[in-house]
């Protein structure tokens, strides 16, 4: 059954990809078109409709077996949260396409998707049996109702995405193509970092170091990538014998601090040759390589389902990640709230969305900056799940 | 005259705002919740054994003043005023000032044998489930309380007490 | 050209009072808290405060006993020492960020206030007929030319109603509206939220929260604290449960994460008790069963408002020891005895004339700084004995110290010594007891919350004016969101009335 679950999911994963190539078709490929415009972008927009739909049914079914497989909902680890998020990404475009069957969206918004699977394949995958805290059927209720409303604020950054992609300025370099660069080439660092992370690990890379930490504690520290910066005074005990090549600066305190700087400069390195080389074959920004494939996209629908997702999604993450999320911690922990860091971080992101809402509704924030605001708002939900769980330490780091 | 309402709803809603986050904050930074029974307080009743198994009751000792000090052999500042407080009570106890020294939760032999070494003379009394204690509201230790002849705690402190100011307490519960 | 500029329908277009006076102190701070410019600030302060306070774990999450002055800098450098002089190691208890969320209140009673009122009184009393340039510069517009009566307008009201929406009309004219309410969904929400605000000011209320730690040894019966002495609360037996480390669905799981085992389970077997009757501090409680619980993470044992939580354990701790006291030379055992660390007797009579005195206990052994034999607590963690062994070669007794693998002889060369035998252990549990009687009103409030949201969010104000103007019909309309929805609607009643679409104003003069 576990190995029917992840066969299940590396289908949708690929489903997915065919179907980001075939809305990028409908909205690139009007040269070789035979039809009209509207008629090649509607017949194209539905197969990926459609392939996104197939994908995501396969996504179920891993989420369905693996749920049996594990005898508890396959959301306690962070592999599963994250595949869950893509999932959750997925099912709220397949709905947002549903009302305003947009492409562009899907060319957009199946890659960020396809994206959060593939970083959620660097985590373990094993089955993990339930800690106490988490043995509640709140978990469930709880973890899915946050994944799908930050899913669908995730739409609303693919919207955004989009919206300045298209109007952005691209004749000559400004602070904002400088920002929209920076936001493809985060993206792309995150491939990059998979795509490093699940070669090594194919290839079998592994290397032990020792060294004694703050608090004169022997500690043994496992690297899956080669190490650029190793621990203070560490030594190396077994497996390959690259590096390090310098050790971590000794302000970075903290058990694990040497072995994420490294993970980090390899995700910064690898994104760094990835864009290079995506520019090198483009010869200009990939901003404005994208631009003129979305000339014809009404701008001003865009702006209304960038505000439309966070509509949507703002009452289900509140639902979700607050007010399911107190109730739990009511009985797990004793309090509804301890401003523990995961809980603080689904405060940010409230209070964010509330000021975005005010902004926008009260302040007439639309269209670019309300689009950029939808970006920083998908940037706080990422951190949220990368930072607060693998460099602050707190109740919620189960994985 | 509509304009004098709205100033003077907007001057209640104000007000009342201030008022409850004046109170919240006041009793967030400000109050002193440490114990349940404070300074103008009646003194609770309690029933304890001594350490030869008698049972001493505070209601007994009404007319009297009383000095009820919680201690253990573990507190460092409650060994250290021991001495004093032994010496003023030889000179209290037949002005009316009684001592009790309830122990919090040792074993009798602990408390025993520390009594013996320090040579102590006044009542020891036995909590052993904390319960007093626990009643009392009293956290770390050492804690006094001064009861005045009618049962009335006059005052309570937590410090460590020298001589002297033994004698001014004592004092000030004489009947 | 002056009509071709929309009109801002966020305020009906009429003014907001706060920003029609200005005179005393109290206008001027209210209206200083009815700006939503204020308010937005105000959010973000928080937002960014808030971040602020995960950089580096808040006090309440450093390793117990560790002294915040010194484990900042040790853990975490310069920045860390930075962190902890500017306050930020407890800033969510911190006045300033407190006064932050005060701040909020205030700025979301008053700015609800100030704009719901005029909100309600204009689309109360909204004529059926606008006037023509206010519908020009409605964001759709659109004219028909009719000739005659081809269009009827009762045939448009029926499109309209149709849709659900509430038509009214006058003169010739036509006003359709629906959703209505969904203008009211943010005050909604901002009740909801003072409501959850007020909730979190009354835990600061006496009676309304108890938090309270409860170390409970097995077997023991304790009076729960905080319950005004009413409740006491025994332990059945504390229990830890880990996974089969060869269970097949979770093998790899375990191994991959390096630990020993994997917890299932914490329990503490309870029973409640409730305390009947008088009593006086110090006496014997009577007690009555109320229930059998087993508390577990997750799983509380609830009873009149109070909750008791597994939070902790320690398992093992002394209980009794058990040693022998033997002739050194010849190895053998006069006699055998268990002492009570909680408790200990005076002397433990053994066999045929011998018997150990226990001269002084120290549950918790150590020389404190004067050289003297102490103790640290009254927690058994390092017992300590001085015993006088009595034996009919020696009557006075020869005395000995014993502790831990420890044993000495103070007073010169013993012929007897007592040698260890076992110990009794018993587990602890760590439970936390709770009350807190402001769940109700956060219930409510998030509750009250959470529709304000839906109902703003997943509904839309839409309205549609209708004009006859010679023969001429016009029509324009506007809605509060989602002009997509209001755009389909109109092409359906368009469509089935024979209508000109009306056009997208704002898009005609965005296209480029």
């Amino acid at each position: 059954m576990a190995q029917l679950s992840s066969n299940l999911l590396y289908i949708a994963f690929f489903i997915y990809f065919a179907a980001s190539i075939v809305f990028a078709i409908s909205l690139f490929g009007k040269k070789w078109r035979k039809s009209d415009e509207a008629t090649h972008s509607k017949k194209w927009g539905m197969w990926g409709f459609t392939l996104s739909a197939v994908g995501f049914l396969f996504q179920l079914g891993y989420f369905i077996t693996r749920w049996i497989a594990a005898g508890h909902a396959p959301v306690s680890n962070l592999f599963e949260f994250t595949t869950f998020f893509g999932m959750a990404m997925v099912f709220a475009f397949l709905i947002i396409y549903l009302i305003y069957k947009s492409n562009v969206i899907g060319l957009f918004a199946m890659p960020v998707a396809i994206i959060v699977i593939a970083y959620a394949s660097v985590f373990p995958s094993e089955i993990q049996p339930l800690i106490p805290a988490l043995q509640s059927n709140w978990l469930k209720i709880h973890v899915t109702t946050a994944a799908l409303g930050e899913g669908i604020l995730a739409i609303s950054f693919a919207a955004g995405l989009v919206y300045l992609v298209r109007t952005v300025n691209q004749e000559k370099a400004s602070k904002s193509t400088f920002w929209l660069e920076a936001v493809m080439y985060t993206l792309i660092s995150t491939v990059a970092f998979v795509i490093l992370s699940l070669g090594f690990e194919a290839a079998g890379y592994s290397s032990t170091y020792q060294f004694v930490d703050q608090n004169e504690q022997q500690v043994t520290v496992e690297y899956t990538l080669p190490a650029l910066t190793g621990p203070t005074d560490g030594t190396y005990v077994s497996g390959n014998e690259f590096g390090p090549l310098v050790e971590a600066p000794a302000w970075m305190k903290g058990e694990k601090a040497a072995h994420k700087l490294n993970t980090l400069i390899w995700s910064i390195i690898g994104g760094l040759v990835l864009y290079g080389l995506i520019r090198l074959i483009l010869r200009k920004r990939i901003g404005a390589a994208i631009q003129p494939a979305l000339k014809n996209v009404n701008e001003e629908l865009v702006d209304e389902i960038q505000y439309r997702a966070v509509a949507i999604g703002f009452p289900v993450f509140t639902l979700g990640a607050l007010i399911f999320a107190m109730i739990w911690a009511q009985a797990a922990w004793t309090r509804f709230w301890g401003w523990d860091p995961k809980e603080v971080w689904a405060l940010v992101t409230f209070l964010f969305y509330a000021a975005y809402l005010h902004l926008r509704l009260s302040r007439g924030w639309q269209g670019e900056k309300s689009a950029w605001l939808a970006v920083v708002g998908f940037v706080i939900i990422m951190l949220n799940l990368v930072v607060v769980n693998l460099v602050i330490s707190g109740l919620h780091s189960y994985a | 005259m509509k304009k004098k309402n709205r100033l003077i709803v907007r001057t209640a809603i104000l007000a009342i705002v201030f008022i409850a986050v004046g109170y919240t904050f006041y009793t967030n930074f400000f109050a002193n919740e440490s114990g349940i029974v404070q300074a103008g307080d009646q003194a609770p009743n309690f029933i304890l054994t001594d350490l030869d198994g008698n049972e001493v009751e505070l209601e007994d000792y009404r007319g009297k003043g009383v000095f009820l000090n919680f201690w253990a052999t573990y507190c460092e500042p409650c060994k250290d005023e021991m001495p004093a407080m032994d010496k003023k009570y030889n000179e209290y106890k037949d002005k009316g000032v009684e001592i009790l020294a309830v122990n919090v939760s040792e074993p009798r032999l602990t408390a025993k044998s520390f009594v013996d070494r320090y040579k102590l003379s006044f009542p020891v009394l036995l909590d052993k489930s904390n319960d007093v204690t626990n009643h009392y509201g009293v956290g770390p230790i050492p804690v006094t309380f001064l009861i005045d002849k009618d049962g009335q705690v006059i005052r309570k402190t937590e410090a460590s007490l020298s001589e002297e100011v033994i004698d001014d307490y004592m004092k000030q519960i004489q009947p | 050209m002056k009509s071709n500029k929309l009109l801002n329908m966020r305020y009906e277009g009429s003014a907001r009072r706060s920003q029609t006076y200005r005179t005393t102190i109290v206008d001027k701070i209210w209206n200083f808290f009815s700006s939503v410019k204020v308010g937005i600030w105000i959010i973000v302060l928080l937002l960014v405060a808030s971040a602020i306070g995960t950089i580096f774990p808040q006090e309440m999450y450093i390793p117990p006993l560790s002294d915040p002055t010194v484990y900042y800098e040790e853990q975490y450098g310069i920045l860390g020492q930075l962190y902890y002089d500017l306050g930020f190691h407890n800033l969510y208890g911190s006045w300033w960020y407190m006064l932050l969320i005060a701040a909020l209140g205030l700025s979301l009673i008053v700015a609800s206030l100030d704009r719901f009122v005029p909100l309600y009184r204009a689309l109360k009393k909204q004529r059926v007929i606008r006037h023509e340039s206010f519908m020009k510069r409605q964001k759709y517009f659109g004219v028909t030319e009719v000739d005659d009566n081809k269009v009827e307008l009762t045939s448009i009201k029926e499109a309209l109603q149709k849709k659900r929406y509430n038509v009214k009309e006058e003169d010739g004219h036509l006003f359709a509206e629906k959703n209505r309410f969904s203008r009211w969904g943010p005050y909604v929400n901002h009740i909801g939220l003072i409501l959850f605000l007020i909730g979190g000011m009354l835990r600061f209320f006496p009676g309304m929260y108890v938090d309270e730690v409860l170390w409970l040894r097995e077997g023991e019966t304790e009076q729960i604290k905080g319950t005004e002495e009413a409740y006491y609360l025994k332990s059945d037996g504390f229990i830890l449960e880990t996974y089969d480390n060869n269970d097949a669905k979770f093998k790899d799981a375990i191994e991959a994460s390096g630990q020993a085992a994997v917890v299932k389970n914490y329990q503490t077997d309870s029973v409640l008790y409730k305390q009947v009757g008088e009593r006086i501090a110090g006496t014997d409680p009577e007690l009555k069963k109320i229930k059998e619980h087993p508390i577990q993470v997750n799983k509380p044992l609830k009873f009149d408002g109070y909750a008791i939580y597994q939070v902790d354990y320690k398992l093992n701790e002394l209980q009794s020891m058990t040693f022998t006291m033997d002739n050194k030379e010849t190895e053998e055992s006069v006699g055998e005895l268990t002492v009570n660390l909680y408790n200990p007797e005076k002397e433990y009579e053994l066999k045929d004339g011998y018997r150990v005195e226990v001269m002084d206990y120290f549950p918790d052994f150590e020389f404190n700084d004067k050289g003297e034999p102490t103790t640290k607590s009254k927690v058994p963690n390092n017992p300590a004995f001085i015993l006088n062994m009595i034996s009919p070669e020696h009557p006075d007794g020869e005395v000995a110290f014993v502790a831990i693998k420890q044993n000495l002889e103070p007073l010169g060369e013993n012929e007897y010594k007592m040698s260890f035998q076992n110990v009794d252990t018993k587990n602890v549990s760590g439970l936390v007891v709770r009350k807190d009687n402001t769940l109700w009103i956060l219930a409510i409030g998030g509750a009250i919350f959470m529709i304000g949201v839906i109902q703003g969010m997943y509904w839309n104000h839409r309205r549609i004016w209708v004009r006859r103007k010679d023969n001429e019909i016009w029509l324009s309309s506007h809605t509060n969101k989602n002009w997509y929805g209001l755009k389909r609607e109109l092409e359906s009643v368009t469509n089935q009335t024979g209508l000109q679409m009306p056009i997208d104003q704002s898009e005609q003069k965005n296209r480029y």
